[in-house]
């Protein structure tokens, strides 16, 4: 006899109204599952196969990165935010410098803001290309990822060049860039840019008219502006509904008020919506590599790239000759360099939304505090909301779509 | 957003809500509200639907430990308007026992925040329906981003091959954990030198 059959003797069944005994079933979705994303306990409580409940218990990578910070200086703080969102890593350190920048007022030069913009696009595509590919992944194709990791594979040659580490660059200093870029690099950036749009072509063509992609992913985990606000939604999170909303547009910062894009919007809000919009900002960052690669090569645009000062340190060639420019490289690199007593909070738009470092300085070598405000968190808090009604295949398109890495949601 | 415009939102919050703003500040292009924390969950709600204001948007929720100071604690909040284009900051100083409103009836998004700010502070929101820890291990005892919570925390996990579970243990260190000193002693450090303990009995 099966389980939960009509005349089951030993289940509860009233033969006079004929009600069943009903109950939910409560499932543990990970914190080892393939789709979630990394380390991810959900707690479903399901009612058949319709999600009731989906209550997300984070933490699991908690490293304490908060609480470390507060014990080392400025610069050595500089490679945690790597490991935060350690898909598109230069975004993250993009954030440090420019909070530590505004407090110190520092001008950073010319062509380190130029390289900053074109690595941070890179970086933006390296984190789409992985969530739009693994999103296919959660709903059953396979490809796409293999497609997909071959780019970034000769995106992170392009990291591992310019910085000499694949993911963890710290290659963004306070003050610019750790060093220039050879020409031969921001030729073969060129080259891969001008190639890219025929692959980005080839993962269109094998998803966005696929019957089961869009079965599983059209009007699934609709998101309005309301829901936006309420959840604090930041990203593609809020441009799949319609809303244009970049911090790259509407707060510029670095040199991006120079630069020409567009930013793409969804109709309905829902997931598919979120693919479509992030399929098309690839194609945005690579009209801004092209231009940035344009601006790199510009006479105007040579020099350095670390504003030379108490922040960054003296040029090889001086220390071979000054003594003082040996003692500042000596205190640069143990005591490290004083912030000057402050509070500051300051953005960049990451790849999957609004990353924010709020500093607290006290005059000394070492952070005070640092909040790190991170866009993941904030939309894993809303599955509960989002999940609620939908079947139980759909937290996996959800959670795909909302593009979670627990590097920086536990933080 | 100009320092001008920055100012006139400050006399203008400051305007409407004169019970709950004690001082208003702009620095580094910022604007900084400090309020009164019993006064949080009004003035957060005005903020949200003052048309002029309207920071519907919350971005963050922290604390900072002063741990010197008699209300030892700043919970900030930050919103930024969509609509508007331009961010806030709101401060509260509370007690180590004071209980802060919370505003999850504003802002939804705010729950996960106000427990992570409970978890690692210890500050209790009232009337946050699930105020349980976040980020930290179940079962964990302290609030690891309080001052006096030390960096190494207190116990350890290991996984234990004969009794086959995890088990928990206090911390023991190897070596201690070094905190570096890098106060010049040219530039006065108020603690006496290393050598000069003899000196002070001369003078």
């Amino acid at each position: 006899m099966m389980d939960g059959s009509m005349d089951d003797p030993r289940g509860f069944h009233d033969a006079e109204t004929h009600e069943q005994h009903i109950r939910n079933f409560n499932i543990n979705f990970g914190p080892q599952h393939p789709a979630a994303h990394g380390v991810l306990r959900l707690v479903l409580e399901l009612d058949g196969e319709i999600c009731e409940r989906c209550d997300p218990h984070i933490g699991l990578l908690h490293r304490g990165t908060e609480k470390l910070m507060e014990s080392r200086t400025y610069l050595q703080n500089l490679p945690y935010f790597d490991r935060l969102d350690y898909v598109g890593t230069m975004n993250q350190e993009h954030a440090w410098c420019l909070a530590i920048e505004k407090l110190t007022g520092v001008e950073v030069p010319r062509r380190a803001q130029l390289i900053r913009v074109l690595y941070c696009e890179i970086g933006r595509i390296l984190n789409h290309l992985l969530n739009v590919t693994t999103q296919a992944m959660d709903v059953g194709a396979l490809t796409p990822p293999l497609w997909g990791f071959e780019e970034r594979e000769k995106l992170m040659v392009f990291y591992e060049r310019a910085s000499g580490a694949r993911l963890h660059a710290a290659y963004f200093r306070p003050g610019g860039v750790h060093q220039d870029l050879p020409p031969k690099l921001i030729d073969d950036i060129e080259e891969w840019a001008r190639e890219f749009p025929k692959v980005l072509d080839d993962i269109d063509g094998l998803l966005t008219e696929n019957r089961i992609f869009k079965q599983r992913n059209v009007d699934i985990g609709i998101v309005t502006e309301e829901d936006i606000q309420n959840w604090a939604f930041s990203g593609v999170m809020v441009r799949g509904s319609g809303f244009a909303w970049d911090l790259r547009r509407a707060q510029p910062y670095e040199c991006y008020d120079e630069f020409e894009f567009q930013i793409p919007i969804g109709k309905n809000g829902d997931c598919y919506d979120r693919y479509l919009c992030r399929m098309e900002e690839m194609r945005q960052s690579i009209h801004i590599i092209h231009q940035a690669i344009e601006k790199l090569r510009m006479p105007e645009n040579q020099g350095d790239v670390l504003a030379r000062g108490k922040l960054t340190p003296p040029k090889r060639s001086d220390m071979k000759t000054s003594m003082e420019a040996l003692i500042h490289h000596f205190k640069l690199y143990t005591e490290g360099f004083h912030v000057p007593e402050g509070e500051i909070y300051a953005a960049v738009e990451a790849p999957k939304g609004e990353f924010g470092v709020y500093l607290v300085a006290d005059g000394t070598n070492k952070p005070y505090r640092a909040k790190l405000r991170a866009p993941g968190f904030a939309h894993l808090q809303a599955m509960d909301y989002m999940c609620t009604g939908h079947q139980l295949a759909d937290v996996s398109a959800i959670l795909g779509s909302l593009d979670i890495v627990f590097g920086e949601v536990d933080r | 957003m100009t320092n001008e415009a920055l100012r006139e939102l400050a006399e203008y919050v400051s305007e409407r809500m004169p019970d709950a703003v004690r001082a208003t500040s702009i620095t580094n292009g910022e604007l900084t509200v400090e309020i009164s924390a019993s006064e949080a969950a009004t003035f957060i709600e005005f903020l949200k639907s003052d048309r002029s204001c309207s920071f519907s948007t919350l971005v963050d929720i922290t604390a900072v430990d002063w741990p010197e100071r008699d209300r030892r604690f700043d919970v900030v909040w930050h919103f930024l308007s969509m609509y508007q284009n331009h961010r806030i900051r709101v401060k509260a100083a509370v007690r180590e026992d004071d209980i802060v409103p919370s505003i999850v009836e504003t802002h939804p998004s705010a729950g996960w925040y106000e427990r992570e700010v409970y978890d690692m502070f210890g500050i209790i929101f009232s009337g946050n329906p699930d105020l349980r820890r976040i980020l930290t291990d179940y079962g964990f005892r302290g609030h690891p981003l309080r001052k006096d919570f030390p960096t190494t925390g207190y116990t350890e996990v290991r996984f234990d091959d004969e009794l086959k579970r995890v088990v928990y243990e206090p911390v023991k260190l190897v070596q201690e954990y070094r905190q570096f000193d890098f106060m010049s002693p040219w530039e006065g450090a108020d603690y006496i030198l290393p050598g000069d303990e003899k000196a002070e009995e001369k003078a």
